[in-house]
């Protein structure tokens, strides 16, 4: 099934494989109104539930993001609370915040280091497992997907463990070799809940690669060989080129997933004093929602960061299309 | 075809090597510490066991303590992702076996809107959907975290894909001079040509729902409804006061990985096809 893709020009995230065969629409139209019912039937329940899970939350924030709480009678204490439009108030609140505003900085860096790292790391993997000799290739790939196994809460209480001196064996060993490791300081922690990261989802970008790279006919790499390519030649001019596609796809999770960041952070918050409440946008998010009770702020944040992680990727998508014509 | 060379092959099992010792050590160091209890796990190496390990009866502790609340957190977290990715799969195949099989007016545009919801962030909207569950008075029930967790809308995308080059016009056009219904020729037909596509999407969406955090920790309040993740947290921050908690906590990590690893490491075949499926056809 794969197959019939590889001749299509680009294949891009998010373009539907084509238009349907004009033909069928000029059936009697019987058969018309009846495909159309069906179609409606088989679509409805799915709608509905999407239409309440993902349409009506992004509704509801953009409303509320737009209107403020204000409170009635004596110093502001009364009992009477009423909602009052307070057009891009609560934005301003939010993009005046410093704390927001570092968490969506440090964020960025972290991707900016930390997803080319994985992807480099799980390309290279792929490739490993490739050329290696039949043996063991199936351990080696159970072995590296299975932290995918391991829930981001499960992971960082795991590494939490692995970072905390009293429990941790690497700071002993650290120790007893006469280097004094903190993992958990100011200037460690981001890159410590980089090492979670990396460690969860390496595994299942490579086998994203991997799958790509099955994909590939055999005679392309035996035609390389016989005309004399490397080892290195062939995986530098005929396997990274066709599993481009796969590596954007996993380059645009990955930034989503960056923006998201949130549950390593808050696991670990007990353990490092330099996390605070403003660590990620998501936790400056939480905070404001449930600590600052401050709801109204709150949905203007969440917009903000669906908003960023929408234009990243659709910009990365763009950047690396872009790319791609000019080449051809 | 000549093998390649012996150094070559040693460098490649070397760097192979070092990257299963990252992957795996922790684990192992997850196994060999729930058989240790608080003061061991301070007190003795890390990487090895102390000197009286209780492989069993500490984890007996673990899903004791508290009148069994682990048992029922994890019955939780199965009852989310089991109902969750089993109502996923049905709602994704129905949906993308109509995108895919009947040609009707607009339907680009609805396969659009659905593809838009693959990009949108889940936990940007888990807050807002929180506000609205809050307002409806849904938030702190088992549905808050069941219902969003039955849309999958890559599920809706790769079972249109599939549907699409796996179910053949001819045979449905057969099925209907036959006098079938389209309600039969799906679930006869349909349901059965998308199976291995089916098995995918049940597979990402129940892991999907078993590590989501973020959800269930916004919208419940009540631990009883709580899933293991979620329940562990809440140990975590009781141990300063509590240390055994530490040794449970420990335990009851150990306890919810393990159904997992055993799911991935034997479909593993299936997570391959989907994932060809989800990236070489995007």
């Amino acid at each position: 099934m794969s197959r019939d893709t590889l001749h299509r020009p680009e294949p891009a995230v998010g373009k539907p494989p084509g238009p349907a065969p004009r033909g069928r629409r000029r059936r009697a139209g019987g058969t018309g109104a009846r495909h159309a019912r069906a179609a409606a039937g088989f679509l409805l329940p799915f709608l509905a539930l999407f239409a309440l899970c993902f349409l009506a939350p992004i509704g509801y924030a953009l409303h509320q993001s737009l209107f403020t709480t204000e409170r009635t009678g004596p110093l502001g204490l009364g009992g009477h609370e009423r909602e009052v439009f307070a057009g891009f108030a609560n934005y301003a609140h939010a993009l005046s915040d410093d704390r927001f505003l570092t968490g969506f900085g440090r964020v960025l860096l972290f991707g900016a280091v930390q997803i080319p790292l994985m992807i480099v790391l799980a390309t290279a993997l792929a490739l490993l497992l490739e050329s290696a000799s039949a043996r063991g290739v199936t351990f080696f790939r159970t072995a590296f997907f299975l932290p995918y196994g391991v829930p981001g809460v499960i992971a960082s209480i795991l590494w939490g463990f692995l970072y905390v001196p009293g429990i941790s064996p690497l700071v002993k060993i650290a120790g007893t070799l006469g280097w004094d490791v903190d993992f958990l300081s100011r200037g460690t922690v981001l890159w410590s809940i980089a090492n979670i990261v990396t460690w969860q989802f390496t595994g299942y970008n490579m086998l994203v690669l991997i799958a790509q790279l099955k994909a590939v006919p055999g005679e392309l790499y035996e035609a390389a060989r016989i005309d004399g390519a490397g080892a290195w030649q062939v995986a530098r001019h005929i396997k990274l080129p066709l599993i481009r596609p796969a590596l954007v796809l996993t380059c645009v999770f990955s930034i989503i997933g960056t923006l998201q960041l949130f549950a390593e952070p808050m696991v670990l918050r007990p353990l490092a004093s330099a996390i605070d409440s403003g660590f990620t946008p998501n936790l400056h998010a939480y905070s404001e929602a449930f600590v600052g009770n401050n709801q109204h702020v709150a949905a203007a944040e969440a917009v903000l960061l669906a908003l960023v992680a929408c234009v990243l990727s659709f910009g990365f998508l763009r950047l690396v299309g872009g790319r791609g014509t000019g080449r051809r | 075809m000549t093998r390649p060379p012996v150094r070559h092959r040693i460098i490649t099992a070397s760097l192979l090597t070092v990257a299963a010792l990252y992957f795996l050590v922790p684990v192992y160091w997850l196994a060999v510490s729930a058989t240790k209890n608080s003061a061991d796990l301070f007190g003795t190496f890390g990487f090895w066991f102390s000197d009286h390990p209780h492989p069993v009866d500490y984890l007996v502790d673990v899903l004791t303590y508290d009148h069994g609340i682990y048992a029922r957190w994890f019955a939780n977290s199965l009852f989310y992702a089991g109902t969750g990715a089993v109502c996923a799969t049905l709602l994704s195949a129905a949906a993308g076996y109509a995108l895919a099989k009947f040609p009707f007016r607009g339907r680009e545009a609805v396969f659009n809107v659905v593809l838009a919801g693959v990009l949108i962030p889940g936990t940007a909207l888990a807050l807002p959907l929180y506000f609205l569950f809050s307002a409806m008075g849904l938030s702190n029930t088992y549905g808050a975290v069941l219902i969003p967790s039955m849309v999958s809308p890559f599920g809706v995308y790769l079972c249109r894909i599939y549907a699409a080059a796996a179910v053949p016009d001819s045979l449905l056009e057969a099925a209907r001079i036959d006098g079938a219904g389209e309600a039969r020729i799906f679930a006869g037909l349909g349901l059965r040509l998308m199976t291995p596509a089916l098995v995918t999407v049940f597979l990402f969406q129940f892991v999907h729902i078993w590590n989501n955090y973020f959800l269930p920790l916004v919208m419940l309040s009540d631990s009883d409804l709580y899933p293991v993740q979620l329940g562990l947290t809440s140990w975590t921050g009781y141990a300063d006061r509590q240390p055994v908690l530490y040794q449970y906590t420990v335990g009851g990590a150990l306890l919810s990985v393990v159904p997992l690893m055993v799911l991935m490491t034997v479909l593993q075949r299936y997570w391959r096809t989907g994932l060809t499926e989800g990236s070489v056809k995007a």
